[in-house]
């Protein structure tokens, strides 16, 4: 029987963890992530789990771990924020490019500098190229889910590749929210045993990682990555559906809310997409035709998905919580280079919020499909919600 | 040049899946010089074969006794640490380089064998 429980995003993701009892943990502490790992050494000096706890110097060290015990068929997890991920920046690209699905959650923060401990996604998109399947979630409940469903997909023999779960820094990883947990059996039955593939312990079959892969086959193994993400779509709805069965609760690629008869659209990632819903619903109410799209995947990014729902809307928005200096802000690239190719292309607007964890409001929203409204959305035109002009 | 593979064929990850595959490479194509072997001067020392850095020098036990029979170019970078470690490199009565026929190994350029 699933379960009411009211816990923070990083007691949620650490509950999930408890019942999936990995075989190595490895981390390092970190704002605003040290919860997660704090709720987890506790399962573990508690006897509730049985993992490998270790306890490093260093994210770099975090990752190099999870990289060591994951090539010998351990399932590994971690987790880190912002210029902990930045730390770990060398290790991350080698998880992906070695094909190991490890598991690792990361509560966004802004880096620096000045310093900032709070919300914002510029650590992420650091990361974006990596190689790593990136899951955003809105809230405890999806960083929950996310985490019981992450093994299931990077441990896929099509796929072989690492999971990042992003849920917002504070607002979700410090936030209490009632959420619905599984039945202990339950998880573990839905993520089951590892999948092993060239494990290290297989005596019988000794492997080399890592080794030198200069001009004569580096960009073949690369294309192999390229590969492995194509067939992320797949498996994740393989995954999602299967977990729906024993949840109730059904993911995609992207979620839509209210967008059957939008004439607007916004797209946002991770936790103002809670507040957003709450401004479209006050619009609606006024009888404005809007809607929300946010990505559950952003990489690899569902442009397929984003072409069928954008096609022929009249203006959609994009929201990004991290700036791309000197480029377009990476939600928002993404988003207009999926709508190159559409027959009806919308009127496209992008606005920069909440850097550094400033607040981002109904008001600041209602501003931006205001101006929507208008017809005064610029392609070109970056804009900022909640800034001191 | 070996066939190269595709990037389906490839196991991921640049995972080496076949153990000590290492000896299929060959590492001895960028050597600039050739060490030439002239038995007939040779002593059976086996100074070379214990210098050598890249296991080049081929031996066999005839009546229990090694003898080094030659190159295995498959290896060989070129090195020279053979040539300089025989012997029969150094004229015993004058200590002075010994003249090239009465050598066991001699250096050459690679250029000269361009047509093997
Ligand atoms: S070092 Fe010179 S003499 Fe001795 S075995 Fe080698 S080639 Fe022959
Ligand atoms: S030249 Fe160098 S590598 Fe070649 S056989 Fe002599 S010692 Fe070995």
């Amino acid at each position: 029987m699933p379960t009411k429980q009211a816990l923070t995003g990083a007691e949620a993701i650490a509950y999930a963890m408890k019942q999936i009892n990995p075989d190595v943990v490895a981390a390092y502490p970190i704002t605003p992530q040290t919860p997660v790992v704090e709720y987890f050494a506790k399962y573990v000096a508690d006897g509730v789990v049985d993992t490998e706890m270790i306890p490093v110097e260093s994210e770099h060290s975090a990752m190099s771990a999870c990289v060591g015990a994951a090539a010998a068929g351990a399932r590994a997890f971690t987790a880190t924020a912002a210029v902990g991920l930045a730390l770990m920046h060398e290790i991350v690209y080698i998880a992906a490019s070695l094909r190991l699905p490890i598991v690792m959650a990361v509560a966004n923060r802004a880096l620096s500098g000045p310093i900032n401990i709070h919300c914002d996604h510029s650590d992420a998109m650091a990361e974006r190229d990596s190689g790593w399947i990136q899951l955003w979630a809105e809230n405890v409940q999806e960083a929950y889910d996310f985490t019981v469903m992450a093994y299931r997909i990077g441990e896929h023999p099509d796929v072989r590749l690492p999971v990042m779960i992003n849920f917002d820094g504070f607002i979700i990883s410090h936030g209490v929210e009632v959420l619905e947990t599984l039945d202990d059996d339950v998880v573990k039955n839905f993520v089951g045993k590892p999948i092993k593939m060239y494990s290290l312990l297989d005596t019988d079959h000794p492997v080399t990682y890592g080794p030198l892969d200069l001009y004569d086959y580096y960009f073949e193994h690369k294309r192999q990555q390229i590969e492995a993400m194509k067939h992320v779509p797949r498996v994740f709805k393989q995954v999602a559906e299967e977990f729906a069965k024993i949840s109730g609760r059904k993911y995609d690629l992207v979620e839509e809310y209210m967008t059957d008869d939008a004439e607007y659209i916004m797209i946002a990632l991770g936790s103002t997409a809670g507040t957003i819903k709450h401004t479209i619903k006050e619009l609606r109410a006024e009888g404005k035709k809007v809607g929300l799209v946010k990505p559950w995947v952003f990489r690899p990014f569902p442009k397929f998905e984003l072409q069928r729902i954008l096609n022929g809307r009249k203006g959609v928005i994009v929201l990004d919580r991290s700036a791309s200096f000197g480029a377009e802000a990476p939600l928002y690239e993404a988003v207009k280079s999926a709508l190159y190719e559409v027959a009806v292309r919308p009127q496209l607007g992008s606005y920069v919020y909440g850097l550094g964890g400033r607040d981002i409001t109904p008001a600041h929203i209602r501003q931006a499909f205001e101006d929507a409204f208008k017809g005064y959305l610029i392609a070109d035109e970056e804009r900022y919600l909640g800034l001191r002009e | 040049m070996p066939e190269l593979k595709g990037w389906k064929e490839l196991p991921i990850g640049g995972i080496i899946v076949e153990p000590g595959n290492a000896k299929q490479y060959k590492t001895g194509t960028w050597r600039v010089l050739r060490p030439v072997y002239q038995p007939e001067n040779c002593i059976h020392c086996m100074q070379c074969w214990l210098y050598c850095p890249d296991q080049a020098i081929v031996v066999e036990i005839v009546d229990g006794k090694p003898k080094m029979k030659g190159y295995n170019y498959y290896y060989c970078k070129g090195c020279g640490l053979c040539a300089n470690v025989c012997p029969r490199s150094i004229d015993p009565k004058t200590k002075q380089p010994a003249p090239e026929e009465k050598r066991a190994i001699i250096m050459r350029p690679e250029t000269d064998f361009a047509e093997e």
